[in-house]
């Protein structure tokens, strides 16, 4: 416990006689005795490095690793090349501080305007920023930004994530910002249901493509009449299916925004993870959080600061349209090396064969008995399945087996399944899953 | 100087075209005190606007600062051109408008270019 | 320099991923992407070599001094690192049933633990995603206290001059207005000013202790009551908890509810710009509306998520929050135990006590009669007498391979420099600094147009950010398009 604080007690003793104080004790002075803790914090005794990491990894050998996972919901188990976690593992980027000293930084600073560019070309949008805490949280803050006078109600997708969908209660609930979730129909947004919801009054409406149910909505209708509205349209996306999918930008949207995490990023139970808004050129001002410009210094030189600030808290204070100061940046440069190694081909056969995977697994677990589709519209990576039995029972087979099974849905879903498979399922693996649920379930 | 301009403490010029219509901008010295500026916000036509309020911001790198109505009414007119070109305010900012209101009814303290001068030299 | 997207050849790429094993399933017409998608064409070595030369470019708690005030960036244990990243902690599924994850449950549970030992409080969340985000989450807890009350006339929360910026952003975000209160000549919450501002519509009072000054409000005692008399709440912003582990706590100051953060106080890294951890804690008050899930411990030990709990304000975020980084700071809190962590406080105040000693005779120290963890400088007669301003100074230090401390805040001092050295500097590092600093100081005296050059070996000279506001370039444009 010694080594992070590297002066011995002799060299304090030097320093404290160097600027005429006695004991430490004489530097607290100014603490008030009432305000004093003056007893030992209750925590257990410091340890050393070896120690520690036994006990750290005694904890951490009380969760389960599983072998294979065809679960998603938010959180994707994609493969994760090794030069991506080689280069964000570099000291300079792990302990580096914000970019606000940009002659020191350019790496950090050109870094996240590489970010930048790719979530654009992902996107189809014209600007993009340095990222924010999670897909949830970049909802929330893009619902914030359509905001205006006369249009406070924002219109949410029953079938955006349910953890989107809270976060955005949240944040709303402090702004005056009516949330109005429209309903689901056959898995997909209710297009009649918004219709009636549309008004002059309607900020903008925000679907999730694909859905939380794996569903693809018909984006582009939605976006015709969301616009016809004069609301804006947010759309929330997968980053991996944008190698194949049509993008935000080819829907109409005003705003794309999602969850970075499947580039390249590891499940990390939750987090930290990756938010990234775009916009179109129209609402730049409006993006919160850090974005780097391009500019030169006095020679010419190409050169890249954090620019537009004068959006942010540290100089707008209470009236700036959004309170966050950091970004995910080591996140938004793990990003940024994977899709530097995967490249356009990359992402696409990522996309495809994520696809492909999880069609094959729908083929086969639909040729069980009990195993049906509950939705019937075309889909990505993800679907829902119906399920012979007790949904807790079966998935508990499979977990003693090392498989992750899908997500068991609840409420009106109760009963249900919502799978998932990614390029790292293999056709083997599949096989041995459904294998086994004949053995199980059926 | 045109006799129909006065000016504010907070460091608007306020140019009257007629008795109850007025442009709005800020002086020479607010743009040397604020530096590079970069950007502004301005509000809407139709808006109503009140002696006091802060009507606009303009940013430079570092700072926003907000501009005051010396008048109240309704906006009429809102400058575009600024929007696209901010360095207009500091290369010529008394033809740099930010707004043009008209029907005002009230106005703030409102001093003539002497008294303004006068102020300012205190000031600095 | 070039971009990713200046190297490269078509046709060049890494070979990840296999080809399919199983039938290839497209998109219909509908929904296939039309728009083009350019992405980097690079092979690996050119990758590699690629961020090599950004590293180069980047400056590293690991690269030199970097006593940047309000920020402690204290050394990142590779403890730390190790341990995040083991499969048992970075390859779990955050929606993986509770009996296979309870080892994270675990981590989550015993930092939320100890955090509330350190901090006075009784209960902890772990969801925010960093400060900004705690202090968004504890402000709502104090708005939905209120509301559950029926007392919604509490519209304002009081924030001192000297706060950080996103104290009133926050408070904003949160559907409050924000009332400045002033602080004295001395660098002290002007607590007649807080008297008359505290009443009826006051919903809380937002601080950090000691304040962004460098200075601990010896009134604390006498400040939180005003606002308790009044009927408001007391935050604590943890933004400058370094000065006082195992020392003083603010849930013994009257604080009711605090945020961390962990990528501060907790040696966790600053990684650029995040990811961060912003952990609110609370007294049991204010239990009831903490961010759902809530982790639990049932009768026969094991852990479990508690959902639906009534009250609650909600998520502020997916999941339950940056659990990685969590990892990092349970490892650091472990690993210094009840003394590390008053060592850390002691080392750093006098740290900063010896820094500032040493440089009170060069440099116009605001508060020069005592600091805690950290200290500011002003340079505004320095600017008057020569036109040398803190961004100049500031500049200068890049060249000796030093990172300029925090500047021009707080708002309230004028060409303000604050200085946090942080307790893992060693003796001889902080007097080389104190030489450069007063190298520099002469300089500036002596040649101050020399000043406005710096700095003249980094990467680049001083970039023009005017230009970069009024024409934003933000991204690379593809020619082919």
């Amino acid at each position: 416990m010694g080594s992070y604080v590297p002066n011995t007690l002799q060299e304090q003793q030097e320093m404290l006689q160097s600027i005429g104080k006695k004991q430490i004790g004489d530097l607290f002075s100014s603490i008030p005795e009432k305000v004093r803790l003056n007893r030992e914090l209750d925590l257990p005794s410091g340890l050393s490095e070896m120690e520690v990491s036994n006990r750290m990894r005694q904890i951490a050998e009380k969760n389960r690793v599983f072998k294979s996972v065809f679960r998603g919901a938010g959180a994707y188990r994609h493969y994760i090349p090794s030069i991506v976690k080689q280069i964000t593992s570099k000291e300079e980027f792990v302990t580096a501080y914000t970019p606000y000293q940009a002659e020191i930084s350019q790496g950090v600073l050109q870094s996240i305007f590489e970010f930048q560019t790719m979530i654009c070309e992902l996107t189809g949008m014209d600007v993009a920023n340095a990222s924010v805490y999670d897909g949830a949280t970049a909802a929330a803050e893009a619902i914030i930004m359509c905001a205006e006078k006369k249009r406070k109600k924002a219109i949410i997708s029953e079938t955006v994530h349910p953890h989107t969908i809270e976060v955005i209660k949240t944040y709303c609930s402090g702004l005056d910002i009516e949330v109005v979730v429209a309903p689901g129909s056959q898995g997909k947004t209710g297009r009649s249901q918004l219709e009636k919801l549309l008004d002059d009054t309607t900020a903008c409406v925000i679907i999730q493509q694909p859905n939380f149910y794996g569903q693809l909505e018909d984006c582009e209708e939605i976006g015709a009449l969301t616009s016809q509205n004069g609301a804006k349209y947010i759309i929330s996306c997968n980053p991996i299916s944008l190698g194949i999918l049509k993008t935000p930008a080819e829907y109409g949207a005003d705003i794309a925004v999602g969850e970075g995490q499947p580039l390249g990023i590891p499940l990390s139970f939750g987090g930290p993870y990756l938010g990234f808004m775009a916009s179109k050129e129209k609402m730049m001002r409006k993006l919160p959080g850090r974005i780097v410009g391009e500019t030169k210094d006095a020679n010419g030189n190409r050169a890249f600061v954090l620019t537009l600030q004068a959006r942010e808290q540290h100089i707008r204070r209470e009236k700036a349209s959004s309170n966050i100061c950091s970004n995910q940046a080591l996140c938004a440069m793990t990003a940024a090396v994977y899709l530097d190694a995967m490249g356009r081909e990359g992402l696409i056969q990522a996309a495809t064969l994520s696809m492909s995977k999880a069609h094959y697994l729908a083929e086969q677990l639909c040729k069980m008995d009990g195993f049906r589709m509950v939705y019937e519209g075309e889909y990505f990576n993800e679907f829902v399945t119906t399920c012979p039995g007790d949904v807790d029972e079966i998935l508990s087979e499979l977990e003693k087996r090392g498989i992750l099974g899908g997500y068991p849905l609840t409420g009106k879903h109760k009963g249900q399944i919502l799978w998932c498979a990614t390029e790292v399922n293999t056709k083997e693996e599949i096989d041995t899953l459904v294998a086994i649920l004949k053995e199980v379930a059926v | 100087m045109n006799e129909n301009i006065f000016f504010t403490k907070t460091h608007e010029w306020v140019q009257f075209l007629d008795d109850t219509t007025v442009r709005i901008g800020l002086t020479d010295y607010a743009q040397s005190e604020l530096g590079d500026l970069v950007f502004v916000n301005l509000p809407e036509e139709g808006d109503e606007v009140y002696v006091g309020d802060a009507f606009a911001d303009v940013e430079s790198v570092k700072a926003v600062s907000e501009v005051y109505c010396p008048v109240t009414g309704t906006i009429s007119k809102i400058n575009e051109e600024l929007l696209d070109h901010p360095e207009l305010i500091n290369s010529d900012p008394m033809e740099a408008w930010f707004i043009e209101v008209e029907d005002v009814s009230e106005k703030g303290e409102l001093l003539t270019e002497d008294e303004y001068n006068d102020f300012i030299s205190q000031e600095g | 320099m070039k971009l990713i997207f200046e190297k490269g050849k078509e046709g060049r790429g890494c070979s990840l991923l296999p080809p399919s094993d199983v039938p290839v399933i497209r998109l219909g017409e509908k929904h296939q992407r039309k728009q083009e998608l350019h992405l980097p064409q690079v092979s690996e070595t050119e990758l590699s070599r690629h961020y090599t030369e950004l590293m180069k470019r980047t400056f590293g708690v690991n690269d030199g001094f970097y006593p940047l005030g309000s920020c402690t960036m204290k050394y990142n244990p590779k403890i730390n690192e190790d341990i995040s990243k083991i499969p048992e902690f970075a390859d779990i599924h955050p929606l993986q049933p509770e009996h296979t994850v309870q080892g994270c449950l675990e981590v989550m549970a015993l930092a939320e633990k100890y955090l509330s030992e350190i901090t006075g409080m009784d209960l902890f969340t772990l969801q925010p995603a960093a400060g900004a985000h705690g202090e968004y989450t504890g402000l709502q807890l104090i708005r939905a206290y209120h509301l559950s009350r029926g007392d919604g006339k509490r519209d304002k929360i009081l924030v001192p001059d000297s706060a950080h910026g996103t104290n009133p952003a926050s408070a904003a975000m949160a559907g409050f207005k924000v009332i400045n209160v002033p602080s004295t000549e001395d660098g002290y919450v002007d607590i007649e000013a807080l008297r008359n501002a505290a009443g009826e519509d006051t919903a809380g009072f937002m601080l950090t202790n000691p304040n962004t000054l460098g200075l601990f409000e010896e009134h604390i005692l006498e400040i939180t009551d005003i606002i308790h008399q009044a009927g408001g709440l007391n935050y604590y912003d943890g933004a400058n908890l370094n000065a006082i582990l195992g020392i003083a706590r603010p849930g013994d100051m009257g604080f009711d509810v605090v945020h961390l953060n962990l990528h501060k106080t907790f040696s966790t890294p600053h990684g650029g710009g995040g990811p961060g951890s912003g952990p609110v804690g609370c007294k049991a008050i204010l239990a009831d509306y903490l961010p759902s899930p809530t982790v639990k411990q049932d009768s026969d030990g094991s852990f479990y998520l508690e959902y639906d709990h009534e009250g609650s304000i909600g998520r502020v975020k997916a999941f339950y929050g940056n659990f990685l980084v969590v990892v990092r700071a349970l490892t650091y809190i472990l690993t210094l135990g009840k003394e590390g962590l008053k060592q850390v406080s002691e080392s750093a105040v006098l740290n900063a006590n010896y820094m500032m000693h040493h440089l009170k005779d060069t440099y116009p120290v605001v508060y020069p009669d005592k600091c805690m963890h950290e200290f500011v400088i002003s340079l505004e007669n320095l600017k008057k007498e020569k036109g040398i301003t803190a961004l100049d100074v500031a500049k200068a230090m890049l060249d000796y391979g030093i990172h300029p401390p925090t500047m021009y805040f707080p708002l309230i001092i004028h060409e303000a420099l604050m200085v946090e050295p942080t307790e893992t500097e060693t003796k001889e590092t902080l007097d080389e600094v104190i030489a450069i600093y007063k190298e520099i100081y002469q300089e500036a005296l002596e040649h101050p147009e020399r000043m406005h050059g710096y700095p003249r070996k980094a990467a680049i000279g001083r970039p023009d950010e005017v230009g970069a506001a009024r024409n934003p370039i933000l991204r690379y444009k593809y020619n082919n398009d």
